[in-house]
């Protein structure tokens, strides 16, 4: 018998069943199709003026920050003004994501932000990526990165700095939203390689339960949201 | 090649470590941090005890039914482009992790916080046959490098300051200045990150448990804050993913009701910072991630705790939050349990895996308070479980003449209750006279055990079944 015959024979010994039983067999069948929501928090279920305040103060609790703005085109200036305000080079990497390859950015004079080459892959310190969130969730203050060409997963991890642009029509108030988003873009029970939920910035506690920020992923994170309450 | 246990050397275990400075120093961390963070959490959100009992129901459903969970999972899995291993021992999953680095040419292999992966001694196996375990996880990694067990599941150097920390540093990374400054924490974790950060880079394999496997679409889902498990997982040429049976979960919203209720139970924080889900290799427009992607699924014993008086231990996510508000724990660390899983979910699990004539001790590690099921996420009964391991090592005759001989007078006594009435009143009066002048002893003969640590209080009138009775009887 192989081992996947005799750990499935060992549970069904243990369970009493044999993996025939139709109603056993519906009921799993059902809950996957179905995917049931559970317990809700109640506080982001909120209007969206008040989701998204609720969205930046989670994210400033988990050491991130926050900066908004009303409209698209000012996206590279924010980037420009966050990389000066911590003195740091500016040059920047993205994916093909073509709403930051559509963005303005020869507005922000001399920043250079340029589609990740095989340079984002040596990892080297100093290093800030730009990344646009598929979703986010109110509830934590937390972003939602799905992988592909257009926002790398290795982008999420590698640099230094991450700004992160997240538009506010995308900011959802539970984790279970972002879900139904991605089931009616992939299909049911069909995932992009990764995703990514980021609350701030990496951290570790390991050496006497002492927080500190920037353990192997970036040391800040940056959050750019777009748009205002009340539009789409 | 799983670690050799000193369960049963609890006592020599316990010994030690209260008489260990550093290690004392280290626990008082502990007790402080970790309870009042999750207190803090789970006043912030009033759902947090229907989320409980959401996630037990999640948990025992799934089991319920998990043959045909675990079906279904492997089907999504291999759709996605991966590969499902199954390993009935421990053994069995370190050779075909061992595979298929061999089959890659693997040299080395960074590897993701996995609890399993040290149930079955991964690293000495990878070791011992050739392939370089890399611990990135700062605790495991500070571990690793003492060639020790992690003594916290959540947490595996809590056991050691930070000046321990420094002394292994400057021990190990020699291609650096001496004279550098590691006094602050930070020093120290920039000097991992620098260091590890060439080993993600260079590895072949990158080697990670998993929080939880989603049924419904056949990703696996790992939970930290470091990040390491990220770089782990994307940069080498293969992902593999070792977890146990009982991590399966139906769909990503059961999913979203455990996620809610581990990090506020675990580090007492709203979420952690890195919540990944994986689902099967790099696609073909996919500039990153690895190529190849395995999950190995352990049984390792689990499949016949299904049904039986241990059932419920498979609830367990491995939050942490048991040890964390454990007495013993607080007082002893994780390596006194002598093997894998520490604190009252060890004292539970490690009977189990081990058996019980090794880790006997551990269930009577307790003092029955019950604060481990008033925090578990998952509402696992631990101290009626502990109470059946006990139940169980005295049937079997394993616990020690002393105890039986305790025991069986207790119970000469306890079923005769006039004579038991006359026998303790006749007690009480004597330890009363005797103890009159300073109201407590600070030795009694058969009691050494009790009162090398404390004092025994001396009786102050009474027994408790006549001062019941005078109360009843002023009553009427």
């Amino acid at each position: 018998m192989s081992a996947r015959d005799s750990i499935l024979a060992s549970i069904r010994r243990s369970l009493g069943v044999t993996g025939a039983e139709a109603p056993r067999r519906r009921e799993v069948a059902d809950r996957i199709a179905g995917h049931p929501r559970g317990v809700i928090p109640a506080r982001g279920q909120l209007p969206v003026k008040e989701r998204l305040d609720l969205f930046v103060r989670m994210v400033e609790g988990a050491a991130g920050s926050v900066a908004r703005l009303a409209d698209l085109v000012d996206v590279p200036m924010e980037v420009s003004a966050f990389l000066r305000r911590h003195n740091l080079p500016m040059t920047a990497q993205r994916g093909a994501d073509p709403l930051l390859a559509a963005l303005p950015w020869e507005r922000a004079g001399t920043l250079e932000v340029s589609p990740m080459g095989a340079r984002a892959q040596q990892g080297h310190d100093g290093l800030t990526a730009v990344s646009h969130a598929f979703g986010a969730v109110a509830e934590t203050g937390t972003l939602a990165m799905a992988s592909g060409a257009d926002n790398p997963t290795s982008l999420n991890f590698l640099p230094d700095n991450h700004i992160v642009v997240v538009e506010a029509s995308d900011v959802a108030g539970d984790y279970e939203t972002v879900w139904q988003r991605l089931r009616e873009k992939f299909g049911d029970g069909v995932m992009p390689r990764a995703v990514n939920l980021i609350t701030g910035p990496s951290r570790s506690a390991d050496i006497e339960q002492t927080l500190l920020l920037g353990a192997h992923g970036p040391r800040r994170l940056h959050v750019i949201l777009v748009g205002e309450a009340g539009e789409p | 090649m799983t670690h050799a246990a000193t369960s049963p050397r609890f006592k020599e275990n316990a010994k030690a470590a209260l008489a260990d400075p550093d290690l004392q120093n280290a626990l008082k961390f502990v007790e402080v941090n970790f309870i009042a963070r999750r207190r803090e959490v789970a006043d912030k959100l009033p759902e947090f005890d229907a989320l409980r009992d959401a996630a037990r129901d999640i948990k025992d459903h799934t089991l319920a039914h998990l043959d045909l969970y675990l079906e279904a999972y492997e089907r999504k899995v291999t759709a996605a482009g991966g590969h499902v291993h199954y390993a009935v021992t421990a053994h069995d999953a370190n050779r075909i992790i061992l595979g298929i680095c061999k089959a890659l040419g693997a040299r080395t292999a960074t590897k993701g916080k996995s609890m399993v992966a040290e149930e079955i001694g991964l690293n000495d196996y990878l070791e011992a046959n050739g392939v370089v375990p890399i611990e990135t996880d700062l605790g495991e990694y500070i571990i690793q490098l003492r060639h020790e067990m992690p003594s916290h599941i959540i947490a595996p150097a809590v056991h050691l300051t930070k000046q321990q920390v420094e002394t292994e540093f400057r021990r190990v990374h020699t291609h650096l200045p001496a004279e550098r400054n590691l006094v602050e924490p930070t020093s120290l974790l920039g000097e991992a990150r620098a260091v590890l950060r060439e080993k993600f880079l260079a590895a072949d394999v990158g080697i990670t448990g998993a929080n939880f496997l989603v049924a419904e679409t056949g990703s696996s889902i790992i939970v930290t804050n470091e990040g390491n498990g990220d770089l782990t997982q994307t940069l080498p040429k293969a992902h593999i993913v070792i977890a146990s049976i009982e991590k399966l979960v139906p769909t990503l919203e059961d999913a979203s009701q455990l996620l809610r209720v581990l990090a506020r139970s675990a580090t007492g924080q709203e979420m952690s910072v890195y919540t990944t889900l994986s689902t099967g290799p790099r696609r073909p427009d996919d500039p990153d991630g690895p190529s190849e992607y395995h999950v190995v699924i352990l049984d390792n014993g689990r499949s016949s705790m299904l049904g039986g008086d241990f059932a419920d231990m498979l609830r367990c996510i491995r939050c942490g939050a048991c040890m964390n508000h454990c007495p013993v724990y607080h007082a002893v660390g994780g390596h006194a349990y002598g093997w894998v899983y520490p604190g009252p979910m060890g004292a539970v699990l490690t009977p189990s895996l081990i058996g019980v004539d090794q880790a006997g001790h551990l269930p009577n590690a307790s003092t029955f308070c019950g604060r481990c099921e008033e925090v578990c996420p998952v509402r696992i009964p631990l101290p009626r479980m502990m109470r059946s391991w006990r139940e169980r090592e005295f049937e079997r005759h394993l616990s020690p003449a002393t105890v039986r001989a305790g025991l069986g007078l207790w119970a000469f006594f306890a079923r005769r209750p006039r004579l038991y009435g006359l026998a303790t009143a006749l007690a009480a009066r004597l330890l009363a006279l005797f103890g009159r002048r300073n109201g407590r002893f600070r030795w009694l003969p058969l009691a050494s055990g009790w009162t090398r640590h404390r004092d025994f209080p001396a009786p102050q009138g009474a027994t408790f079944q006549a001062q019941w009775k005078a109360r009843d009887a002023r009553r009427r």
